[in-house]
């Protein structure tokens, strides 16, 4: 089972805490990107998510994004706080700007995402 | 499962053909896999098309940040850093807006005001030079009798030399060929000439309460006279940092300041001067996003939202670009009977108490009954909170009324609120509560 982030390819993170939850982000490259950042629908407590599946949507001044979950699972907290600090994101994108904590499925499922380095490759081959 | 496309799609799009998120947000798909993979980011420029017109200034907004997008086919800056901070520049101090993409006509002649007023539907062959005046263009259309085909700026320019009339029509880019080519069908055999100049030449606007400050500080003291005393609606010439300018009092934010046409060798040193008296005093240079979050507070109409080629110029408040009396162009006898009978739905603000924006498309319901649809919806950066602009039904168009937006799969309230959102006091550069 993955013991660092993981990242999915449409730039959410995910992080498996002590816990046995993981809790679920967005890069630092996805929050730049994006700027301008109004609304934030978070899910309901309790929602079940499956791998690559909306959970909330994310919503800047031009344009609004899905947030995708990247395991399956149970959606067990939100970071309810935090859709009217958005600038966390900004500021903290990988603890404080965490954004659900999910119980997942199947934990080997982390190990099919991208490790640290492969999503750094692929922020690199970003157009930009 | 909502798909990003969908929504992308959905949110903040100008319909002129141009700036479609579609476009500017790139989507990866896997032959492998059936899903999108939503990549949030706007295109490369060096992927986009390389047919896209470019204005002077394109070089310098891609050296300052300037994320590029495919605007009516041109390769224009959606934003530099912050839609939000420039917004808020050009309401606090001043903002720099490349408008050289919208389409810039000549006409001339003997014949040319008589001509030009004869397909216009405001009154040009009297008017004064340094006089601008805000008008339709339209043409007949069999159906329905008229069909608008852009919204314009008309100016009288000095006499040429021979003592003959010349006046001036800026448009919007995305109707510039479709407006040259009707108004050549229309040209008479002698008497007229049209000629588009609008790669001969750039336009910059400099919007915000210190503009014509900025502006003034590259003039000469006579000249920078002049440029203060001009009333609204009205344009001069001036010498503006070394090069040739026309100076009008328009603009397209809601505030005070000048759009400026030069020759387009001028572009860039005019843009460069601009942009650096202004630095110490807040001025920002502006994308086309801010350009849109600005004119939709103001509450002012874009050509393929509020305004088409079916619409009723009474009904969305354009009353004042419409002058019947005693006079025709093409279409007038069909405005006359909707102005004689007024009957659809009526332009309206609407004001959000969240942030989550309706955009162009959403159906607004009052109760169970769909009673009209968004023309345009943003965040609004002044007022901290989420507008609108949309046609409904007349019965619900009273300032106060409870509607709701559906925005996606969610109704959203908003309450009819009066048009402007925002209006700029005469002297404080106060923001709206």
């Amino acid at each position: 089972m993955a013991a660092e982030m993981r990242f999915a390819k449409s730039h959410e993170w995910v992080r498996p805490e002590p816990s046995g939850l993981a809790t679920v982000g967005v890069s630092a490259y996805a929050v730049a990107a994006l700027t301008d950042l109004v609304f934030m629908q978070l899910p309901a407590v309790g929602r079940r998510v499956k791998a690559g599946e909306s959970f909330g949507e994310i919503e800047s001044v031009k344009a609004v994004s899905d947030l995708y979950s990247p395991v399956s699972g149970e959606i067990v907290e939100v970071n309810a706080a935090l859709p009217n600090a958005l600038e966390t994101l900004g500021k903290d994108p990988y603890n404080a700007g965490w954004i659900i904590r999910i119980r997942p499925d199947n934990p080997t499922e982390l190990d099919t995402l991208l490790d640290q380095a492969a999503y750094d490759s692929l922020v690199k081959s970003q157009p930009h | 499962m909502r798909s990003a496309a969908r929504w992308q799609r959905e949110a903040g799009s100008f319909r002129q053909g141009s700036y479609n998120p579609a476009n500017a947000w790139r989507f990866a798909r896997r032959s492998s896999d059936q899903r999108p993979l939503p990549v949030l980011f706007p295109t490369n420029p060096r992927h986009m098309s390389q047919m896209l017109l470019q204005t002077p200034l394109c070089g310098w907004h891609e050296s300052h940040g300037g994320r590029m997008v495919d605007f009516a086919g041109w390769k224009m800056p959606v934003q530099y850093a912050s839609i939000v901070d420039e917004h808020l520049a050009t309401r606090r101090a001043a903002g720099l807006f490349d408008v050289s993409h919208m389409g810039r006509l000549a006409v001339q002649g003997p014949a040319a005001s008589a001509w030009l007023e004869s397909l216009l539907t405001r009154r040009v062959a009297g008017i004064e030079p340094g006089r601008v005046r805000y008008t339709l263009i339209t043409s007949d259309a069999a159906d329905s009798g008229v069909a608008v085909l852009d919204d314009a700026l008309v100016s009288r320019d000095v006499d040429a030399a021979d003592g003959t009339p010349r006046l001036a029509l800026v448009v919007n880019a995305s109707n510039r060929e479709k407006v040259v080519a009707w108004l050549r069908t229309k040209l008479p055999p002698a008497g007229v000439t049209l000629m588009d100049r609008t790669s001969d030449t750039a336009m910059i606007a400099v919007q915000g309460p210190v503009a014509i400050d900025i502006v003034c500080q590259l003039c000469d003291p006579l000249e920078a006279a002049q440029i203060r005393q001009l009333g609204n609606y009205r344009a001069t010439t001036a010498t503006v940092a070394g090069q040739p300018a026309a100076v009008s009092r328009t603009g397209y934010t809601g505030e005070d300041g000048v759009e400026l046409i030069v020759a387009a060798a001028a572009a860039v040193p005019v843009w460069d001067a601009v942009y650096a008296a202004g630095a110490s005093a807040g001025l920002l240079a502006c994308g086309l996003g801010a350009r849109d979050t600005l004119r939709l507070e103001a509450g002012m109409p874009l050509y393929g939202h509020e305004l088409r080629a079916d619409s009723d110029p009474f009904a969305i408040g354009l009353d004042l670009a419409v002058n019947l009396e005693g006079r025709s162009f093409p279409g007038s006898g069909r405005f006359a009977a909707l102005r004689d009978r007024p009957a659809g739905r009526v332009r309206v603000g609407l004001a959000f108490d969240s942030k989550r924006s309706a955009r162009e498309g959403n159906s607004v319901w009052h109760g169970d009954r769909e009673v009209g649809v968004v023309t345009s919806g943003s965040f609004s950066p002044t007022l901290q909170r989420s507008i609108a602009m949309s046609m409904v039904d007349r019965d619900v168009a009273t300032a106060g009324t409870a509607l709701d937006v559906l925005i996606r799969d969610t109704r959203q309230a908003a309450t009819v609120a009066p048009l402007p959102f925002y209006r700029r006091l005469a002297k404080a550069p106060a923001l709206q509560p």
